[in-house]
């Protein structure tokens, strides 16, 4: 059973670096909003090897359905050709990126490598029980009810925003 | 062999990672916003795996507000990039420089 859940961490993991690094990488922001899908279902499978269910139904929903078919959409909307038609800038910021990327990687890692003491477990529930709908709705309508009224409103907020940004003929000289 | 919380750690800090640096190389407005995506996602996979091994369900809460933020963000920035290749005519941010005067 240990080694079956370490097999599918690696071959989920894969995947998730796979669909990353095509994201940075490809050329073309269809291929790259295609990699990144892959990226989302491969990460709500690590989810379910961490017994998150609900956390890994709504990844797959939210962010490989709704928000990559917006983003899929604003791509084909633009009509974008490959992205030869952007002027590349010269290697020197490219490279810099990379050098300041990889630095922030190093100082992550060696935080990791410390040993750190995590604090004692807080609750008597096993781990799948966190992870089921009904305790994650149980705990969003007790202690986290203040929050979770305050995002409807930043959704009606970002729904009305985006109508306004995305009507008006916005232009800086008239 | 074992899966502990480093693995998980691990991963996530490759994630992070590899966001960031599409964020400072690419010059493609969609692209930068999908990396900024990426980078939420690796923060919300070490959510849920310290309140896997924690047995704690707040960090599965704070996952679940971090989409919707998410959610909301991708929809206004979307918007945003509409509006702008609707003036300008390009998505490349280094050509985008209104706010230069």
């Amino acid at each position: 059973m240990e080694t079956v859940s370490f097999i599918l961490f690696s071959f989920l993991g894969a995947l998730v670096m796979v669909g990353s690094i095509g994201t940075v990488w490809s050329r073309n922001p269809v291929t790259s909003a295609l990699f990144l899908v892959l990226n989302f279902f491969a990460l709500g499978g690590i989810y379910l090897l961490l017994e998150a269910q609900f956390i890994a139904v709504v990844q797959v929903i939210v962010y490989a359905g709704a928000i990559m078919v917006l983003f899929l959409f604003t791509i084909m909307l633009l009509n974008l050709d490959d992205e030869q038609a952007l002027k590349e800038k010269f290697d020197l910021q490219k490279g810099f990126g990379i050098l300041l990327g990889g630095v922030l990687l190093v100082e992550v890692l060696y935080i990791l490598g410390l040993k750190i003491n995590l604090p004692q477990k807080s609750t008597t529930l096993t781990p799948v029980e966190i992870g089921e709908a009904k305790n994650i709705g149980r705990e969003l309508i007790t202690n986290f009810l203040f929050p979770f009224e305050i995002v409807s409103i930043l959704l009606l907020l970002a729904v009305v925003g985006a109508i306004v940004l995305a009507k008006k003929n916005f232009s800086p000289n008239t | 062999m074992h899966i502990e919380l480093n693995h998980y750690l691990w991963l996530s800090a490759f994630m992070f990672t590899v966001g960031v640096i599409g964020v400072l190389v690419r010059r493609n407005a969609i692209v930068i916003f999908m990396c900024v995506e990426l980078m939420l996602n690796a923060v919300n996979l070490s959510f849920v795996a310290f309140s896997h091994f924690l047995s704690d369900i707040q960090g599965q809460m704070m996952v679940f507000f971090v989409m919707t933020v998410a959610a909301a963000e991708a929809a206004v920035g979307l918007a945003i990039v509409i509006s702008l290749f609707r003036n300008r005519q390009t998505v490349n941010i280094d050509e985008i420089n209104l706010l230069k005067g």
